[in-house]
């Protein structure tokens, strides 16, 4: 089993070229039903994830109504940069691409929303989300085609210019785009039926942070269910094939190029969809909520989740969200001042970044599945050895 | 015409700093076949410890110098204590090792030397030159700046060409095994290919600080523009680094001085650059390899 | 609201039984302090604000909440508001409207504050205007003259400016440069915000055919010679800015580099000679030293300046920043930040023993107008406007100071004509302490 970790340290050496086969949770993640009927979710992919589902509504209603506005607002951020991981540990772990722009396709998500917003009768919010999706998936479906060519670092320095690069142009046209000041965005007001919702759940106040976190968690939600099905069915087992495999993929008739685009299209409708949220959450669209650090920190999270897990991406994302203030006020107790206890959480972010890919390089989730694994092939080992042994005689 | 060159003069002044970093970058690629994210911020670090040397009252040429070790002995440390565990591994984790030094290197610099904006000197004059009546953006100081990165590159050629080290770093990035085999110290090789990038990294952002503001997060910018610079040029040529930084830096220039409100356009100009390049050469203008299947 | 229910019903049975005034400050002594809204309790408020402490703001402008600090600190040292001590709160955004809005969220929602005041900058103010006037949050004295926060008080109620608003700054400057340099070929170097924007406005109703470029940068890049090397192109003599201080600076470095000279013109929020002199000083180890290259650049005025040392309130602020500031002299940002919390004060002691929301806002808009202070000419507040201070002198930095080459002219948004001003400039009052009647609505 020693080969799944990565390999030792003590060679010096070239980082390699190949796809992070081995040690990615997106590479233990079965595709097919599991063997053994443990657990009590159903065997077949739909309605499994269906229950899964609905059992994870329910817990995010309880979260909601449980905690303080405050809180509301940071699950509420939790959701955005989620949603936008999910794609993303889709086409990095699934598919092997590398994308440091992910930050642009949110921004042109967040733009169209807050575009659509600005209109004296605004459409339905789900008629402007999914204007968003369509808009960043377009975007995307140009990049992806440009970029099915590229590999490794060169696919990454073109997406760092997209990251870069997009937000200018909403300071060119700053007309449309409200330059860098950017596009103030009017929360939309929550309907009647929602205040009475929450009455009856919990006796809260609905106020319009608590509506907002909660259309965040219903599109993260969405969001997730679908990707979750995409990556068991077919298409998540061609992507894998097109990343681990490129030859033996082409021979068996998959167009590389198509799947690849594929990928990154499904990737970018998720991070517009996180850019419309976004810009209602923070009820603004401006070049400076779409900096490099934004896509950077999309791709750092995903990684320290586990890559290619949805679970890691939520994961990541949590981390994101929550440790920086905590870390902060842990420098203000040790007597920082507000400055310098704000450079901690970056600081302390930067170490567990660089700790987690010595020690744990296949991220949270991955090195989980990987000690079961091994645990679990330690056990089998033992009992055939057993077996043997009492057959041996 | 007078505009055209001052604003070609700027573009070859800015480039040829992009093309330092860019060269810093192929450098690391091409020993250990890492993008290091981190250069921009080990350059800002050591030019924080210059400006500390500066304020306490050294001059500026001892504050260089020193600067200039630190950042070898910085990026020495680097690799052996912090990539040398990644290197054989999934190239992604390399990126987020670095990606994770960046962004803790950057954080480390504002809680020691905090986050205000402050002035870095150059030892040379800011007034540009006279050229018969009118005055041409070209300094004292952009003067001292395209000398020294023009002179470090000269050194650099001849420790690659003339000497058994270069040699035997050549040999380490070429070919690990081989390189063993004839008695290469193959990791001390990488160890000292990522301090001389550093040394280089250094220098450019010394150079950029001149005459101008320095806070943490300054080489921001130079970092994305010189990671394009490198890659337009090929990561594995040290020509195509060179190229590229000057190409860019007059592109942008003239982006600039000649668009419209073009200093918001800098960046997708950039993108514009880098798309159009790969379309036709992905691995760059100058990549020798074509691409590997798996 | 379910908890500022029970908070003011138990704090109104607890203090049933004690006979708590509040101390010497309160001009009527009878009643008790309640925990009357959110971020009031008995014996505190809570003020919370933004300001760039970090990124390409920050020189200049993160010295202003120490200032408020200062000044809060000695107040609540002579008993504070009707007995309650001021906790003052501020945070950084780096001139980021996006973190302006994150850090916004922590105070309203986690800090739970009485009231904004004092929060800085155009285009991070104007990303969180909307939700602090949805969620019924004073904004007091913004620290910017757009006309966003006073121009339009029904769409903004909660909203009030503070400084001259930068298109009546503008009238200003451009009546001034009308009358004085009829001849000038007019460059404008502005910020491309509603800043600039306000700023170019109020210039071109009075200049527009002497103008011959305007010129834009964006706050982040730090290369302004395409935007200097226009100017200097299309043949501009005097240059009129609306840029923050680092911008001074830049523009001045880079004028220098590309041998160009015009007369300058900074507007107030760029001009502190101290500041830029500092920024400048240390770029070429010393050949460029302090203020030298500022030396005869002309900017506005509305507040007394430091080098003032004769003013009455910069005596009365030296004295405070003694007692109660922390490292670093009284700089001009300081005295700015003090003249906040002094109207501040104001607003607080008018809004009554128990202060709502509501209460706050609507004495501010009552009696605002009347107050006198260390700015130059009265504030507007009334129904129809939440905007500031209405003038402005001209100055000329000589040194590290400024001397006067225009006195005090008032003027309005709009079609309003400039006049003079002839009002003695206020007295401060004993301790520096403001002594306001309670506004009964």
């Amino acid at each position: 089993m020693s080969d799944l970790q990565s390999p030792t340290s003590a060679a010096a050496g070239k980082a390699t070229d190949d796809a992070p086969t081995t040690s990615t949770a997106g590479a233990n993640a079965p595709s097919a039903p599991t063997g053994t009927g443990r657990s009590f979710l159903p065997q077949s992919t739909l309605p499994r994830h269906l229950v899964v589902l609905v059992l994870s509504a329910v817990l995010a209603v309880v979260l909601l109504e449980v905690s303080s506005p405050y809180q509301n607002s940071q699950i509420a951020t939790l959701s955005y940069y989620a949603i936008a991981a999910g794609g993303l540990t889709v086409l990095t772990g699934m598919n092997g691409q590398i994308s440091l722009g992910h930050g642009a396709l949110m921004a042109a998500g967040a733009y169209t929303t807050a575009l659509f917003l600005d209109a004296d009768e605004p459409l339905p919010l789900p008629v402007i989300l999914l204007a968003a999706i369509v808009v960043a998936t377009v975007v995307g479906a140009l990049v992806g085609v440009a970029a099915a060519r590229l590999h490794g670092p060169y696919l990454a320095g073109a997406t760092l210019a997209l990251a870069v690069g997009l937000p200018g142009l909403a300071i060119y046209f700053h007309d449309i785009f409200g330059g860098e000041q950017g596009m103030r965005v009017r929360a939309p007001q929550a309907p009647d039926a929602f205040e009475s919702f929450v009455q009856t759940v919990s006796g809260n106040n609905a106020s319009s942070t608590k509506w907002l976190a909660y259309v965040g968690v219903i599109c993260l939600l969405i969001t997730y269910f679908f990707l979750a099905n995409l990556v068991r069915s077919r298409i998540g087992r061609t992507w894998r094939a097109v990343r681990d495999q490129e030859v033996a993929a082409e021979l068996a008739g998959i167009n590389l190029g198509a799947w690849r685009v594929l990928a990154f299209v499904v990737s970018a409708a998720a991070a517009g969809l996180a850019g419309g949220v976004l810009a209602i959450v923070v009820r603004l669209a401006a070049p400076s909520g779409f900096t490099l650090v934004l896509s950077l920190a999309l791709l750092t999270a995903i990684v320290i989740g586990g890559l290619g897990s949805l679970l890691g991406a939520l994961l990541g994302s949590a981390l994101l969200v929550f440790l920086p203030p905590f870390v902060t006020n842990l420098g203000s107790d040790f007597g920082l001042n507000g400055t310098e206890a704000a450079q901690l959480a970056p600081f302390v972010y930067g170490v567990v970044l660089i700790v987690a890919m010595i020690f744990a390089p296949a991220g949270f989730v991955g090195t989980i599945r990987l000690r079961r694994m091994t645990a679990k092939a330690r056990r089998g080992s033992a009992a055939q050895a057993k077996a043997a042994g009492a057959n041996g005689g | 015409m007078d505009y055209f060159v001052n604003v070609t003069i700027t573009g070859l002044t800015q480039g040829i700093i992009y093309s330092a970093f860019a060269l810093a970058l192929v450098l690391i690629w091409r020993s250990t076949r890492i993008v290091n994210f981190a250069q921009g911020s080990m350059a800002a670090a050591t030019t924080f410890i210059a400006l500390a040397l500066i304020q306490a009252g050294q001059s500026y040429w001892v504050a260089l110098v020193v600067a200039l070790v630190s950042g070898f002995v910085l990026g020495a440390l680097v690799e052996r204590v912090i990539i040398r565990p990644v290197e054989g591994g999934p190239e992604l984790n390399a990126v987020i090792v670095t990606l994770g030094l960046f962004v803790a290197i950057q954080a480390l610099i504002a809680i020691i030397f905090g986050s205000s904006f402050q002035s870095f000197p150059t030892p040379f004059g800011v007034r540009g030159f006279q050229v018969g009546g009118s005055t041409i953006p070209l300094t004292p100081t952009s003067l001292y700046v395209i000398g020294s990165v023009l002179i470090t590159m000269a050194l650099l050629v001849a420790l690659f060409r003339f000497t058994r080290v270069g040699l035997a770093m050549r040999a380490s990035a070429f070919s690990q095994e081989v390189a063993r085999l004839l008695g290469v110290k193959v990791g001390g090789m990488l160890t000292l290919g990522w301090g001389l990038a550093a040394v280089v990294g250094s220098l450019s952002g010394l150079l950029i600080a001149g005459g101008g503001f320095v806070y943490p997060a300054y080489m921001d910018s130079l970092i994305v523009f010189g990671f394009v610079a490198a890659i337009i040029g090929g990561l594995d040529s040290p020509v195509g680094a060179i190229v590229g930084g000057l190409i860019l830096g007059l592109a942008l220039s003239y982006v600039n001085g000649y668009v419209e409100r073009g200093s918001a356009l800098v960046s997708v100009a950039a993108l514009v650059i880098l798309i159009v390049v790969l379309l036709v050469r992905p691995g760059g203008l100058f990549s020798s390899t074509t691409a590997r299947r798996a | 609201m379910t908890a500022i229910a029970a908070a003011t019903v138990a704090s109104t049975l607890a203090a049933c039984g004690g006979g708590d005034d509040g101390s010497s400050s309160s001009a009527e002594g009878g009643g008790e302090n309640e925990a009357s809204d959110i971020g009031v309790t008995e014996d505190s408020i809570k003020l919370g604000a933004h300001y760039p402490l970090t990124g390409v703001a920050a020189p200049g402008y993160s010295e202003i909440p120490t200032g408020v600090q200062a000044y809060f600190d000695c107040l609540n040292k002579e008993g504070g508001v009707y007995g309650r001590d001021i906790e003052f709160i501020f945070k950084d955004d780096a001139y980021n409207p996006s973190q302006t809005s994150q850090v916004t969220n922590e105070l309203v929602l986690e800090e739970e504050i009485f009231a904004m005041m004092s929060g800085l900058g155009t285009p991070t103010h104007s990303a969180v205007v909307d939700f602090l006037n949805d969620e019924g949050v004073p904004d007091l004295f913004v620290s910017s003259g757009s006309l966003l926060w006073g121009e339009n008080p029904e769409e903004y109620p909660m909203s009030f400016g503070w400084q001259t608003d930068y298109l009546s700054e503008g009238k200003i400057i451009g009546e001034y440069i009308a009358n004085e340099f009829p001849d000038a070929k007019v460059g404008l170097f502005l910020q491309d915000d509603d800043f600039g924007q306000d700023g170019e406005e109020g210039i071109r109703q009075y200049l527009d055919d002497q103008i011959v470029a305007a010129e834009r940068y964006v706050p982040g890049n730090t290369n302004v010679g395409p935007q200097i090397a226009a100017l200097q192109a299309a043949g501009a003599d005097f240059v009129v800015g609306f840029n923050v201080p680092s911008y001074t600076a830049l523009s001045q470095l880079t004028a220098l580099q590309l041998g160009y000279d015009p007369q300058w013109f900074y507007s107030n929020v760029g001009s502190d000679p101290n500041l830029v002199g500092g920024l400048l000083n240390r770029f070429s180890e010393g050949k460029v030293s302090d203020a030298a290259l500022l030396d005869g650049a002309l900017t506005t005025g509305y507040l007394p300046t430091v080098d003032m040392t004769d003013n009455p309130w910069i005596q009365e602020f030296s004295r405070i920043w003694d007692e109660c500031g922390g490292e670093g002299e009284l700089s001009n940002y300081r005295v700015y930040g003090m003249s906040q919390a002094y109207t501040m004060t104001q607003a607080l002691q008018a809004a009554g023993q128990n202060p709502t929301r509501e209460g706050l806002v609507e004495a501010v808009e009552a009696v605002g107008a009347e107050w006198e202070g260390p700015v130059f000419a009265p504030f507007r507040y009334s129904e129809d406007s939440h905007l500031g201070t209405s003038g402005m002198t001209i100055e000329r930095i000589v040194g590290n100071g400024s001397e006067e080459v225009q006195p005090v002219r008032t003027t309005d948004i709009g079609d309003a004509p400039i006049e003079e001003f002839d009002k003695e400039p206020a007295t401060p009052p004993a301790n520096g302490i403001p002594d306001e009647e309670a506004y009964e609505g």
